[in-house]
């Protein structure tokens, strides 16, 4: 099915190929490799990713357009407070309005219409899109060659839940905070950025056995 | 749909793609990243801090983009710090961070889903337990600072360090990489 739609996409094939960025779009054997091998119409071969600088600097061009357009960068943690603060709020209007954190989420639109839920919207077609034309997109629970599914899905849970606790302490997580930060010099964000990759490479030798 | 919400969504659309073609809404193989076996994550995320950073300063200097409209992140250095390591213990553990679990969970992956639930309930819960976190919160609070400022180094001079250690650390990416 996936496999029939990403090749419905593939009407552009001339400007794929050597163009990492579009290469999702091309025609399958376009450049004449793989022609003579049969292929799996229900599964076909994923697309090689982008070299990471080029997708790097697409992703420093959109965040500069942000800049630009709306006057503020990308984001991803806001969306889930966002959303957490309207949950709150439809449980028990008075609990959120008193809430020092939720509360400023409730101010103006309301938090259903946060920018950055908007955005982060967004991010899931857009991840889609990207995922479906590259023949990328696939049921699956990622996860390292010595962990079990139970064991994986419980890390996600918990790994999510210590971002969760971190990005509210510092006010943002890797696009808010890093990224966006990053790119603006803010003292703030260069401290989260180093502070998380310590955190990160610290406990990285303890849960080696989930990823090695 | 107001016209900033309608450019939210367009913007979300181009970074969600953006990240699934640099290969983030696989959590292996940001994982990588801490193995030192792949350097994606480091080569995307400084390759655009660079290249937004470059634009944001040239932009600034030609008059097209006025730095003083563009919300800047507030610096609180011990909430940072602190929110800084178990947001990275986190990150280890869970392979994806914020935004890469919601293109995980876009194309298909269950654990990104799962990584999407966690990081809910954990905001929720430090929402919900914010009151006596509230001092912490707020404490060392240092405004927009930026690192010109703090350094007492001009605008330019800092933007082409950055550059510089950025080149000089995609060199050392490269071979360790290679070694991998």
């Amino acid at each position: 099915m996936m496999g029939t739609r990403s090749r419905g996409l593939a009407v552009s094939g001339s400007r794929g190929g050597s163009n990492p960025w579009f290469r999702g779009f091309a025609v399958s054997g376009s450049r004449g490799e793989n022609t003579a091998q049969p292929r799996n119409r229900e599964t076909p071969r994923p697309r090689p990713y982008a070299d990471p600088y080029v997708a790097g600097t697409g992703l420093g061009l959109v965040l500069l357009a942000a800049f630009v357009i709306a006057g503020r960068g990308l984001g991803a943690s806001g969306a889930f407070a966002s959303g957490a603060a309207g949950v709150v709020a439809a449980a028990s209007p008075a609990r959120a309005a008193a809430n020092p954190y939720f509360a400023r989420y409730l101010a103006g639109d309301g938090p259903w219409h946060e920018w950055l839920l908007l955005e982060i919207a967004g991010v899931v077609i857009g991840g889609f899109l990207s995922a479906l034309a590259a023949g990328r997109l696939r049921a699956a629970i990622e996860r390292g060659p010595g962990i079990g599914r139970g064991s994986r899905l419980a890390n996600a849970f918990a790994g999510g839940s210590a971002m969760g606790v971190g990005a509210v302490l510092a006010r943002g997580c890797t696009s808010g905070l890093a990224l966006t930060g990053g790119a603006l010099l803010s003292a703030g964000s260069w401290l989260f950025m180093m502070a998380a990759f310590a955190g990160a490479y610290l406990v990285a030798p303890i849960v080696k056995r989930a990823w090695r | 749909m107001t016209d900033s919400l309608a450019v939210a969504l367009v913007i979300g659309i181009a970074f969600g793609w953006t990240l699934e073609r640099a290969g983030l809404g696989s959590a292996p193989k940001l994982a990588g990243q801490f193995y030192l076996t792949d350097f994606t994550v480091f080569k995307v995320m400084f390759s655009a801090i660079v290249t937004a950073m470059l634009g944001a300063f040239w932009l600034a200097r030609l008059g097209v983009l006025d730095l003083s409209r563009v919300y800047m992140p507030e610096t609180y250095l011990a909430p940072q710090l602190a929110g800084g390591l178990l947001f990275g213990a986190g990150f280890v553990i869970a392979g994806l961070c914020p935004g890469t679990s919601c293109v995980a969970a876009a194309t298909g992956r269950g654990d990104g889903a799962l990584v999407m639930l966690g990081m809910f309930c954990g905001v929720l819960v430090t929402g919900l337990a914010f009151a006596p976190l509230r001092r912490f919160y707020e404490s060392t609070a240092r405004g927009a600072l930026t690192l010109p400022d703090l350094l007492h180094v001009p605008y330019g001079v800092v933007v082409a360090a950055v550059v510089a250690m950025a080149l000089t650390a995609f060199q050392f990416a490269g071979r360790l990489e290679r070694r991998a």
